[in-house]
């Protein structure tokens, strides 16, 4: 395969992915916004994939300091992000009126 | 055990003929996982019941990837990546547990800066691999690394930009000179050209530092001059550049699990700005070039000196105690008061009377999209009583009170009437519709985006002038003394 059809590939896989985002997402109910936002992010720290990849194949000094930053930069979003996630949806709560403190 | 088997035989004629390996198939078998994880994720985002849910099925999706890239045949050694890991692990887990809920815009803004300086060296760390070690990289793949490199740069200080802009680090006005939209696209042209003459030839190594510095210097210059009332487009809008520098990443890289993650992240970032600069009736070029809030010098308006009607907490408790229905209108000094729990107990209070609470909440009400439902719903106020715009507008001339705490533009009638305000055509909750309306602020001064209001000069407003937690908690000391 080419490459020129690899990237052909890979755009087909973009737009469908694009497409797929644009409809689940504005299902988001708006009142999970800041939470879907944090959510994203720690999702779209899955470059930490490719950094792990650089950090630990070791070509060259440079990358591997490179890379390893990359990775703790990551992962520090995927860690904190699924995290302060889960603590904010576990604030989303339906409470009956008549169970109300007081 | 002969399925087992025939897979390994599988794969070992796989092996011979050039295809990938056990390893190789296994990893692609995480990625795909992961994939499919993080799409179902944000499907069960849908709704405040299957949430926690999609966050945990995210969680998996994100284990099962990250596994994946541990057991990459090309990997030698494992002590930078576990350095990195546990240095992740330092920076994000403090940073989500003990942040408040009132400083989350800060800390999105933060992570959108760290994600993307992570793409970014991602990017320069595949560049000099190339350059040095080779293979080297052919025009198509240079143009899209530059691209993706100069993405995450300006998505890096761009971010850093608006954090400290919500962390009132960098003044919240909006930062200009003369001739800052020019000198901005002057210093994108010559990022691109550096890029473009990069792609045609990939070996000038030297211009890669240069396509750094220019797309970081671009990312502060494009930040600073929007001013602090339009954060909630602007990390919306950051989001959606991060998470294209990483879908870009992953066509440089040939990974299509980065291509997917990615453009779902650019995706919600994408719908998230469009839905904020709906809510304030702006253009996307008009939040990134306008420089808003920068010279309201007012100059139309009525010059005649108004009146307002200033009332107490004791009055305000009586005629809410009286009403049927009360919507309350939070804004983002209500968040600064730190009003929410009191606001809780006044909630209390009213529904124990039988009074009908609900909360109406403005798109841009925070400092972030959704923002200001995180922080009733830390305040334990359940969810079904906040209700969003388009949905409450229809009760307010129905309504007995609408209170209005620490929220201004969006309550502005002006919007609807006025076309030489600002922020004429800016959808608003219809506040002023409601038998009584009364508004709890500090003084008579204008808001955020520094218009007055009439809202406050109607007849039938009532304005409680004072700290929000404060007057909150005498009004809730006055219902609850009545009670006994």
């Amino acid at each position: 395969m080419s490459l020129f059809d690899q990237f052909i590939g890979h755009l087909y896989v973009f737009i469908l992915a694009a497409f797929l985002g644009l409809s689940v997402i504005t299902r988001v109910s708006p009142m999970l916004h800041t939470p879907l936002m944090s959510l994203t992010n720690a999702i779209s720290a899955i470059s930490v994939v490719a950094a792990i990849e650089i950090a630990g194949k070791q070509e060259s000094t440079l990358a591997t300091i490179l890379g390893t930053t990359a990775v703790a930069l990551a992962f520090a979003n995927v860690v904190g992000g699924f995290m302060i996630t889960d603590r904010m949806l576990k604030m989303f709560k339906k409470r009956e009126p008549a169970a109300a403190k007081h | 055990m002969s399925m087992l088997l025939t897979l390994a035989e599988v794969v070992e004629a796989g092996t011979k003929a050039g295809s990938p390996d056990l390893q190789q198939i296994f990893s692609t078998a995480t990625y795909i996982i992961a994939g499919i994880c993080f799409i179902l994720s944000l499907k069960w985002l849908s709704s405040p019941t299957s949430a926690r849910r999609g966050n945990i099925v995210g969680e998996i999706g994100m284990a099962a990837a990250i596994i994946g890239a541990l057991l990459q045949h090309n990997i030698i050694s494992y002590e930078w990546i576990i350095t990195g890991l546990v240095l992740g692990t330092l920076i994000g887990a403090p940073l989500a547990i003990w942040m408040p809920m009132t400083a989350v815009p800060q800390r999105t803004a933060f992570s959108h800066a760290c994600g993307a300086l992570a793409a970014a060296l991602v990017g320069t760390a595949h560049f000099y691999i190339a350059a040095n070690v080779g293979p080297a990289l052919d025009h198509t793949t240079m143009a899209i690394l530059c691209v993706e490199v100069l993405l995450g740069a300006l998505t890096f200080t761009g971010s850093l930009m608006a954090f400290g802009k919500l962390q009132e680090i960098l003044p919240q006005r909006p930062i200009t000179f003369k001739g800052q939209n020019y000198f901005n696209f002057l210093i994108l042209g010559l990022a691109l050209a550096t890029g473009v003459v990069l792609s045609i030839n990939p070996s000038m190594t030297m211009l890669f530092p240069l396509l750094l510095v220019l797309a970081m210097l671009f990312g502060v210059l494009l930040i600073i001059p929007i001013g602090g009332a339009d954060m909630p487009t602007v990390i919306a809008l950051l989001n959606s550049y991060a998470g294209m520098s990483a879908c870009l990443m992953g066509f440089v890289l040939h990974n299509q699990l980065l291509i997917i993650a990615g453009a779902l992240d650019g995706a919600s970032g994408f719908v998230l700005s469009i839905i904020m600069c709906k809510a304030m009736n702006r253009s996307f070029t008009n939040v990134l070039f306008g420089a808003f809030g920068q010279l309201q010098t007012t100059a139309g308006g009525p010059g005649e000196k108004r009146t307002v009607r200033s009332g107490t907490p004791e009055e305000a408790a009586q005629i809410m105690e009286a009403a049927q229905s009360v919507i309350i209108i939070p804004g983002y000094g209500m968040a600064v008061a730190q009003a929410q729990h009191k606001v809780r107990e006044m909630f209390d209070q009213l529904t124990k009377r039988g009074v009908d609470v609900k909360f109406a909440i403005h798109p841009v009400a925070g400092r972030m999209p959704g923002h200001m439902n995180v922080l009733l719903a830390e305040a334990e106020i359940p969810y079904d009583k906040l209700i969003e715009m388009d949905e409450i507008n229809g009760e307010f001339p129905q309504c007995d009170v609408a209170l209005v705490i620490g929220a201004n533009d969006v309550v502005n009638p002006a919007a609807r009437h006025d076309k030489n305000s600002p922020i004429y055509g800016m959808p608003i909750l219809d506040a002023d519709k409601a038998r009584t309306v009364m508004a709890i602020k500090r003084s008579m001064k204008p808001g955020f985006a520094g218009i007055e209001n009439e809202l406050y000069f109607a007849d039938n407003c009532m304005m409680l002038f004072g700290d929000a937690k404060a007057v909150v908690a005498s009004v809730a000391k006055e219902l609850a003394d009545a009670a006994k």
